[in-house]
């Protein structure tokens, strides 16, 4: 019987939703064990959510430890566990608080780390997608237990399966030498309108729309859209035009929206492994052999710069 | 302060990459250049040296013509000198084989902080500088967007999903350091004719003391398939009409 673990982040008191798509696609392994280590304040809390996704176990704690001085005291109170409950698999959300735990731990277990998977078909071989998505990589997991794998967003739907989990208080030794690295301030960029990961639309903004007093034209179209985020290429994030965490792509957000509006990009491959499981992709580019088209449902070779603006009267004029 | 900066090779990030018959991306004979990821590191420790009064030695593993020429790319930016890694054992490496010959390294060379990028262009498995910080036992401060030195403590902002975090940690210290934390400098004419002259240590695997045992591969590429391709959609050219097209395929998917 495989015993599958989720480390799920619980950064600033909430469950990342990656750790509830893993508890879905674990629960879903003929014979599983499946149990979730949550650390951090808000850890017990989430326990819930956890055991109503699949987790018949939760390791957790509150103690802020795990959340002021970053990855050191998690990395080690987790080999404590793998040690006491000897794991084979732990599946990790790619974020950066869990990609810090899943690099130290492979240290401490001297276990096989995989990153940016995007499917496990068994308990030791786990999927990549390359080449900008086109192949898809089935890696073979040797070594010790527990088998680390870091999974992309997305990769699995969170479905609840209405169960509740036995929650397990962590008591890890953490000696002052792993509170070396600290935190002392957070700084959260002002939210408005629907998360980038969970809108039902998505509108981005590439480096063809030339200047960065033109990406209003990009917001204004997600306003009169309603519902609607904003996102964009690494060109635009790079230059300063918008903040990093609009970021869509390989090195930012992975979207699934009903309708991705992609205005002025090219289509990278790395900005495509972000967006390209969107249910419908439009297109607006000056250049009839941009990559993006061929991803497209709707592609319109023009000047986006004349574009927006009449797609954003003609949406108000179909609203009322 | 002495730096060690971890500078990789990479095949052309334009280029369309190519795939041996082992299933391993090609990484001989193959146009590239130092990962233009590493250059912000390669700044970044320039930099601390500069204030702080060290000097940046900068470490890269991998085929000899590819480390060479990321090590001369760097030398040529101004570190002092390079430590190149350069072993057929070490072909297909994979996270664990290559942060355990980096540690062993970078150990050698002695430093107060080692500089690292987020993730490589070419294999972005992006946990290799924390793998590397724990085998050190050093505190690692990652996703630098800016960087600080007080006093031998390292402050940095974090970049986060919604923002930014200040965290900090006393040398010795491992530091990842994002794409657009800083300009890179371009090598002047000088720096690429005193590139030539400055040293280059030439390593394997058993000059670092390490065994066999601890370069064998824990990963195996078992099969590579074309994923499912997407039906081409419609491309139309804009003749006034796009907007209403945009539209309607909007009304369709029942978002307006
Ligand atoms: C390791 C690594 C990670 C990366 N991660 C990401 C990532 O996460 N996300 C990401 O997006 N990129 C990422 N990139 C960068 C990526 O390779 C591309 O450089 C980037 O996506 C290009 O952005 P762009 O499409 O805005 O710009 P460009 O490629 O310059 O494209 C601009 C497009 O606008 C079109 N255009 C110009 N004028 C007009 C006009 N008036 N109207 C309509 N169209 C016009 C042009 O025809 C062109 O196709 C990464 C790169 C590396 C190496
Ligand atoms: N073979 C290597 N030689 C030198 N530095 C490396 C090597 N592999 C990875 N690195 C460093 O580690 C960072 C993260 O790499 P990765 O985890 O492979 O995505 C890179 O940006 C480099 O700074």
């Amino acid at each position: 019987m495989a015993k599958i673990w989720i480390y799920a982040d619980v950064t600033g008191g909430k469950v990342n939703s990656g750790a509830l798509e893993l508890l879905t696609k674990a629960r879903s392994i003929d014979g599983a064990e499946v149990a979730a280590v949550a650390l951090g304040p808000g850890a017990t809390d989430a326990a819930a959510t956890l055991g109503e996704h699949g987790a018949a176990t939760v390791y957790a704690s509150d103690d802020a430890v795990y959340d002021d001085h970053l990855a050191q005291p998690a990395a080690h109170a987790l080999k404590q566990l793998v040690d006491e409950h000897q794991p084979n698999l732990i599946l990790f959300g790619l974020t950066y608080p869990s990609r810090d735990v899943a690099g130290r731990l492979q240290a401490l277990t001297g276990s096989t780390l995989m990153s940016n998977a995007s499917d496990l078909p068994s308990t030791d071989t786990a999927q990549t997608q390359i080449f900008g998505a086109t192949k898809i990589v089935d890696v073979k997991l040797g070594g010790p237990d527990p088998k680390l794998v870091i999974f992309r967003p997305k990769s699995f739907p969170a479905e609840p399966s209405g169960g509740s989990a036995n929650v397990v208080a962590v008591n890890a030794e953490i000696g002052d030498d792993l509170k070396k690295a600290k935190r002392t301030e957070r700084h959260e960029e002002e939210a408005t309108g629907p998360k980038l990961e969970d809108a039902a639309v998505v509108v981005s903004g590439g480096r063809g729309l030339q200047d960065a007093s033109n990406f209003k034209l990009i917001e204004e179209l997600a306003a009169a859209i309603g519902k609607a985020a904003t996102g964009a290429t690494r060109a635009i994030v790079d230059s300063g035009w918008v903040p990093y965490s609009y970021q869509v792509g390989q090195t930012g957000k992975t979207v699934k929206p009903s309708v991705y509006i992609a205005v002025g990009i090219s289509g990278a491959t790395q900005h495509l492994v972000g967006m390209k499981e969107s249910k419908r992709i439009i297109a607006i580019n000056k250049d009839p052999e941009a990559p993006i088209f061929k991803i497209a449902d709707l592609g319109v070779v023009g000047d986006a710069l004349k574009i927006l603006p009449q797609l954003t009267e003609e949406v108000k004029k179909r609203k009322g | 302060m002495n730096v060690v900066v971890l500078s990789k090779f990479v095949p052309n990030p334009e280029g369309v990459p190519e795939m041996g018959d082992d299933f391993l991306l090609k990484r001989e004979g193959v146009e590239g250049s130092l990962d233009p990821g590493d250059e912000f590191g390669v700044e970044a420790g320039l930099q601390l040296a500069d204030t702080t009064g060290g000097e940046v030695t900068v470490v890269s593993m991998g085929p000899e013509a590819g480390a060479t020429q990321a090590i001369r790319k760097a030398l040529s930016m101004g570190a002092a000198k390079g430590v190149m890694i350069s072993d057929p054992q070490l072909k297909g490496s994979d996270a664990l084989v290559t942060a355990k010959v980096l540690a062993a390294a970078v150990q050698r060379a002695g430093f107060d902080v080692v500089i690292a990028g987020v993730e490589s262009t070419d294999g972005y498995t992006g946990t290799l500088p924390m793998t590397l910080a724990e085998l050190l036992g050093v505190p690692a401060l990652t996703f630098a967007k800016h960087i600080e030195n007080r006093d031998g403590t390292i402050v940095i902002q974090r970049q986060t999903e919604t923002g930014y975090d200040v965290v900090e940690a006393p040398a010795p210290v491992v530091i990842t350091v994002t794409a657009g934390a800083n300009s890179p400098r371009y090598p002047t004419l000088k720096g690429i004719m005193q590139a030539k002259q400055k040293p280059v240590d030439q390593v394997t695997v058993s000059d670092l003391g390490l065994a066999e045992a601890d370069t064998q591969p824990t990963q195996t590429v078992e099969a590579v398939n074309a994923a499912p391709e997407k039906a081409a959609g419609e491309v139309i050219e804009d003749d006034g009409n796009a907007a209403s097209r945009i539209a309607d395929l909007l009304a369709e998917a029942k978002v307006i």
